[in-house]
């Protein structure tokens, strides 16, 4: 054995083997010839080295470091850094136990999170009522039954500052009291479960997690506001959520927890649930009570608000699930407690959903006024792939797009208001830098446009011309003057629509107007979509340098639009190119390029169209 | 189910049930079944679970469900409960790593750490 | 047989969705006949043109055959972001059908959808009541693939 540098034990137990060692050692010789360094280093084989579960494993001499589970692709980073630079490769290190496990309280996932609405989702069996009262269950209901009367119920969540989780923030005591002192023979309580907000899951998981809590705050709404019954609407598209409420219901009435005089006082309540059949617009309190009465989702003008004339004409509250899911915390801890959390105005805690391209997908919950930096940054561990931070989009198709400037912007209903975006119901979808804002924009009004129920005219024709607006514009047929008509349009959409769908659909035009108008007129004026997305306004395009002339490109083009030879390499002929990017896919030197704005030839041809037919458009 | 005291007692009860179920319970492993899980394949790995564990006869482990935690990203996610040790959080979970779990953790004591998203409560 | 269904809900205009539910449940096309239109009209004593109303209202209902399997492919953005484009044109290479198409077999029937709020685990398809996440172009050929095997 010569005297080299470095010896590198690479284990060839059956273990190690199994999981590829053989490979690896391959590859480690293909690397040091590449890097010239072969002459340095000594690969030696070893027998089993014991900690078969990590293979392949290796330890490098003479630091004596261990790398644990590496993969061939891992082979010319332990090259480069650790045998060429001397900095040995920390994530494929074996660490002790302690050291490998972040332990959660560590985690800045879970460090600033404060749970109350999710508080047992993920901790106890849903199907198990015994496990919800172990975790102080039903404790709330008994004692407002026992100890309250409804006026000083309403009082509580009065104190509290407690705001509708569903997304217009409309205070919850106003909603009860209301309804507490409308007379009438017959009052209803309904849990508004039809989330339907693109990116927003939180509902779905506190139905699904923890049902009885949901139960519970209903319950405690209904002997406030004076209500005998109450309805479940959930969307059709939650199975899984419409099984567990309805198997809570049944288990709270064998418990005696709901039916007949709960808790031996006057209180009986009786509880159902009712499914949609697939309509945003059901969200919206007036269609939603129009949906259970078994009609069209169409939402009706207010006045008269569901807490004077509701589900069949009696005054009725309609409360979001993770309203009725802060409830009952609210009574055990305290409506001082709640409003200890949060902004002077929006109190406690949000469920967020975060979505998109962001690392930590999932629901976290954060009190109210966290700025968009920590939610995205510090519980949502950034960008994924570490890429940059584009744009974010919160509140669903009825909020709107804020930026990078906007990352120390506390998250609360007033501050969100003030910059065109919107709590919404909570979901937040994180776009990083290869997302086209105008394609996004668009892609947000076609889903309003599929889900305008059509009963006013402003949302049913409006919504559609600005949606035509941005598909002409993103085809590259789009016009100076375009941006304002969308302005125009958007304003009066959102001004003279009936419900909250139309209201707000127009929000994520405008704010991407508001904070990305460079892109926009990129799109209009130069035919130009810089981040590649818009088909219309980039072309694929062969870097003759580095072609190797192979044909690979040529023999996958659907529309045979590529040609050319070994010697005098390949072209794409852009007036037959359909875009679909199989050349690119499949080029094995990376030749074919997406290259920003529509390419001269096809801009030629659109403007002589134009002079033959100088009328169409 | 009349007053404030017999909910006391159910809780009472409960929570000691809770803590290991009767007497003979050493480890509770408890899976993810909200739809992101199942979506992710949770059926799978709670079914793994259940035939590893009555194929080896392991009459002292329990398993169980529950909702989602928010870790999206991380589904399936598997807890695994001992008395007197920090939870273990598995994430990624499928088939052939319950196999491996149930071996090296259930069996032989030792955490599989490649799997581990999160330790503690 | 449209009648034995109407029979298990009480005769009352605010149940016409569920029996609607049940009914495309329940037809092997998944789907709602004029006929069956014509005996929930008799039956809750409402005029044929309110329960189409209602039908054509609700995009999880159809009024014309389906295949055996309806596959329902999530179309919001936190899906389109992580690619649910490819995932569409996958299906439909795959399954030879359009948007909206039943596959020849009569099998599958592709449709897509709004939000089904499995965001975390984007793009996300629905196959009947199963819901798929972090679909990958291989992953949708293993799911028609088993499914197919299945039948």
């Amino acid at each position: 054995m010569s005297l080299k540098r470095i010896d590198l034990l690479i284990c060839c137990g059956s273990g190690c083997v199994s999981a590829g060692a053989l490979k690896i050692k391959e590859r480690f010789h293909e690397v040091l010839n590449e890097k010239g360094i072969s002459n340095e280093i000594n690969i030696i084989e070893t027998g089993c080295m014991g900690p078969c579960d990590y293979g392949p494993v290796m330890v490098i001499y003479p630091e004596g470091i261990f790398y644990k589970a590496v993969t061939p692709e891992d082979v010319s980073e332990i090259v480069e850094n650790h045998f060429i630079k001397g900095r040995p490769v920390q994530r494929l290190m074996l660490h002790d136990e302690e050291k490998t496990f972040a332990a959660q309280k560590d985690v800045p996932f879970y460090q600033k999170q404060v749970k109350v609405a999710l508080e047992n989702c993920g901790y106890i069996d849903p199907e198990s009522l015994d496990e919800y009262i172990a975790t102080g269950g039903y404790e709330a209901l008994g004692t407002v039954l026992t100890t309250m009367t409804p006026q000083q119920a309403i009082d509580v969540i009065k104190e509290s500052g407690l705001r509708g989780r569903g997304g217009g923030g409309f205070p919850t005591h106003a909603k009860w009291q209301m309804v507490h002192d409308a007379k009438s023979d017959e009052k209803y309580i309904i849990c508004n479960g039809d989330e339907g907000d693109p990116g927003a899951f939180m509902d779905r998981s506190i139905l699904e997690g923890d049902p009885h809590r949901i139960l519970e705050g209903m319950m405690i709404a209904a002997y406030a506001i004076g209500a005998t019954s109450g309805f479940f609407y959930i969307r059709a598209e939650y199975p899984l959520a419409i099984k567990r409420i309805k198997h809570a219901i049944e288990q709270a009435k064998a418990m005696g927890l709901m039916g007949e005089s709960v808790f031996d006082s006057k209180f009986s309540f009786d509880a159902e649930v009712r499914t949609g059949a697939g309509a945003f617009v059901c969200g919206e309190e007036t269609a939603l009570i129009h949906s259970i009465e078994g009609m069209r989702g169409n939402p009706s003008p207010k006045p008269p608000y569901p807490s004077t004339s509701g589900l069949w004409g009696k005054p009725t509250v309609v409360n979001n699930v993770e309203t009725f899911a802060n409830v009952p915390s609210i009574f055990v801890k305290g409506a001082k407690w709640f409003a200890s959390m949060g902004t002077e105005l929006s109190k406690g805690t949000k469920v967020f959903a975060l979505t998109g391209d962001i690392r930590n997908t999932g629901l976290v919950e954060v009190p109210m006024g966290i700025t968009l930096r920590e939610l995205i940054f510090d519980v949502g561990g950034g960008i994924i792939g570490g890429r940059k931070f584009k744009a974010v989009q919160l509140g669903g198709p009825s909020g709107g797009c804020l930026t990078i400037e906007h990352l120390d912007v506390g998250v609360d209903y007033e501050s969100l208001k003030a910059r065109g975006a919107m709590m919404g119901s909570g979901g937040v979808i994180v776009m990083n830098d290869q997302n086209c804002m105008v394609n996004i924009a668009k892609y947000f009004m076609d889903f309003c446009v599929d889900e305008s129920c059509g009963k006013c005219s402003p949302c049913r024709i409006g919504l559609k011309q600005m949606y035509d607006i941005l598909e002409r514009i993103v085809h590259g047929y789009g016009k100076i003057g375009d941006i304002e008509e969308l302005q125009r349009l958007g304003e009066a959409v959102s001004r003279l629509s009936l419900c909250g769908l139309g209201q707000s659909a127009p929000n994520p035009v405008l704010s991407t107007i508001r904070y990305f108008r460079d892109e926009y007129e990129a799109h209009i004026r130069d035919h130009s979509c810089s981040t590649k997305v818009c088909l219309a306004l980039m072309h694929f395009d062969i870097d003759k340098d580095n072609c190797i002339g192979c044909s690979l490109c040529a023999r996958k083009c659907p529309v045979n639009c590529i040609t050319g030879s070994r010697e005098e390499k390949y072209t794409i002929h852009q007036l037959d190119c359909v875009k679909c990017g199989n050349c690119q896919d499949v080029c094995p030197v990376k030749a074919v390029n997406r290259v920003p704005g529509m390419h001269p030839e096809e801009k030629t041809k659109r403007d002589t169209l134009k002079k033959q037919h100088p009328h169409e458009d | 189910m009349k007053t404030l005291a017999d909910l006391k007692k159910i809780r009472e009860k409960a929570q000691e049930e809770m803590k290991f179920r009767g007497g003979n319970v050493r480890i509770k492993i408890v899976v993810g079944m909200g739809t992101s899980g199942i979506a992710m394949g949770a059926r799978e790995v709670m079914k793994t679970f259940l035939e590893e564990i009555s194929n080896r006869n392991l009459t002292d482990v329990l398993v169980t469900q529950t909702g989602e935690k928010g870790l999206s990203s991380m589904e399936p996610v598997v807890d695994v409960i001992e008395d007197g040790k920090a939870k273990i959080t598995y994430g990624n979970m499928n088939p052939d790593k319950v196999k491996k779990v149930v071996v090296e953790h259930i069996v032989n004591g030792r955490t599989v750490s490649d799997y581990v998203v999160a330790t503690g409560d | 047989m449209y009648k034995e269904i109407c029979k298990k809900y009480s005769p009352d205009k605010d149940n016409l969705i569920y029996i609607l539910h049940d009914i495309q449940d329940t037809h092997p096309q998944h789907y709602i006949s004029e006929e069956a239109v014509e005996v929930i009209a008799e039956y809750l004593g409402v005029p044929a043109n309110h329960i189409y109303g209602v039908i054509t209202f609700y995009s999880m209902y159809s009024t014309s055959p389906r295949g055996r399997n309806i596959i329902r492919l999530c179309e919001s953005p936190p899906c389109y972001i992580k690619g649910s484009e490819n995932i569409l044109r996958k299906m439909k290479i795959m399954l030879g059908v359009e948007t909206g198409g039943t596959s020849k077999d009569g099998l599958f029937t592709l449709e897509l959808c709004a939000c089904l709020g499995v965001c975390g685990n984007a793009p996300v398809m629905m196959v009947n009541n199963d819901v798929y996440g972090d679909l990958t172009e291989d992953k949708v050929e293993e799911i028609v693939e088993k499914i197919r095997r299945g039948n």
